[in-house]
């Protein structure tokens, strides 16, 4: 209980990849969607960095690196997108980008 | 001892901030508390001696992503709730809860089976933002270049999309300009 080990932090990445994945089902707005990925991205940041650490190895920090750098890219164009689309329509729900159904 | 009250401390708080940022209606909040949380996270990466990363991720998440996320908000109007009606509460809880399981069953297989060995092990006497640029720059040079590009090419996405039709200016415009510019993008839209 006292001493911090892997599976410690792997039960908290998952606890919050699961809040990540619960925000992204059931949030219908795409600005709270794109807030529910980030919190995904960071949880398994954080396994990777605990990985790291208790193994030994870096490959876990040099991953988690990268996550970050896809997680700025995305933010960046994403928000480009968003602001596009709302320019266009009013809003940013998710249900009225019905245009492509079948 | 004070690693685990550290860890129970922040972990009860990230949990907390996370989960007001998925269930809260106002944008204002979610934003707030997800800058929070990120904080908080690199809490855990200085407590797993990955000084580096923690400072990355306050530079990046809390300085530039944030900041993003605060300047697009601007174009959206926040104040008033966000609604979203849901159709089916319990398939999202059910999904939740089976993807959360599998999500378990996979970090834990390769740590049962203890087949890792370090493939880039951590060299006493370095310290970790000097390992970090070793590994970096020798090891992992190629991803680390195609990453530059990769934010070069979003940076320009991210003007091309953002930064049309600025120059028409939504504050500087009489009540009947807008009128006008709506009116003909709804022309446009149908």
């Amino acid at each position: 209980m006292m001493e911090i080990g892997l599976s410690h932090y792997l039960i908290l990445t998952t606890i919050l990849f699961s809040i990540g994945l619960v925000g992204v089902m059931r949030r219908k707005n795409l600005l709270m969607l794109f807030f529910a990925t980030e919190i995904l991205l960071n949880s398994v940041n954080i396994g990777f960095a605990a990985i790291s650490y208790y193994i030994g190895d870096f490959t876990g920090q040099m991953f988690a690196f990268f996550i970050i750098a896809i997680a700025a890219s995305e933010v960046a164009v994403g928000l480009g997108l968003l602001i596009v689309w709302f320019k266009r329509t009013g809003n940013i729900d998710l249900d009225s980008m019905i245009s492509m159904k079948g | 001892m004070f690693e685990a009250i550290a860890f129970y401390t922040f972990s009860f708080l990230t949990i907390l901030m996370f989960s007001i940022t998925v269930m809260t209606s106002q944008a204002l909040y979610a934003l707030t508390a997800m800058a929070a949380g990120m904080i908080f996270i690199s809490a855990f990466f200085f407590m797993l001696s990955a000084d580096f990363l923690g400072a990355i991720q306050i530079i990046v998440y809390t300085g530039a992503v944030m900041a993003l996320y605060a300047f697009g908000m601007m174009f959206f109007d926040t104040t008033r709730e966000v609604k979203e009606k849901i159709q089916n509460k319990n398939i999202v809880f059910v999904l939740g809860t089976m993807v959360a399981l599998l999500v378990v069953a996979i970090f834990m297989a390769p740590v049962v089976s203890e087949n890792i060995h370090a493939l880039y092990p951590i060299q006493e006497g370095l310290g970790n933002t000097e390992q970090v640029g070793i590994v970096l720059f020798t090891k992992y040079l190629i991803p680390f270049e195609l990453a530059a590009i990769m934010l070069l090419s979003a940076m320009i996405s991210g003007i091309v999309l953002a930064g049309k039709k600025m120059d028409n200016s939504l504050t500087l415009m009489a009540d009947e300009e807008i009128e006008l510019m709506q009116e003909a993008n709804e022309k446009v839209n149908s």
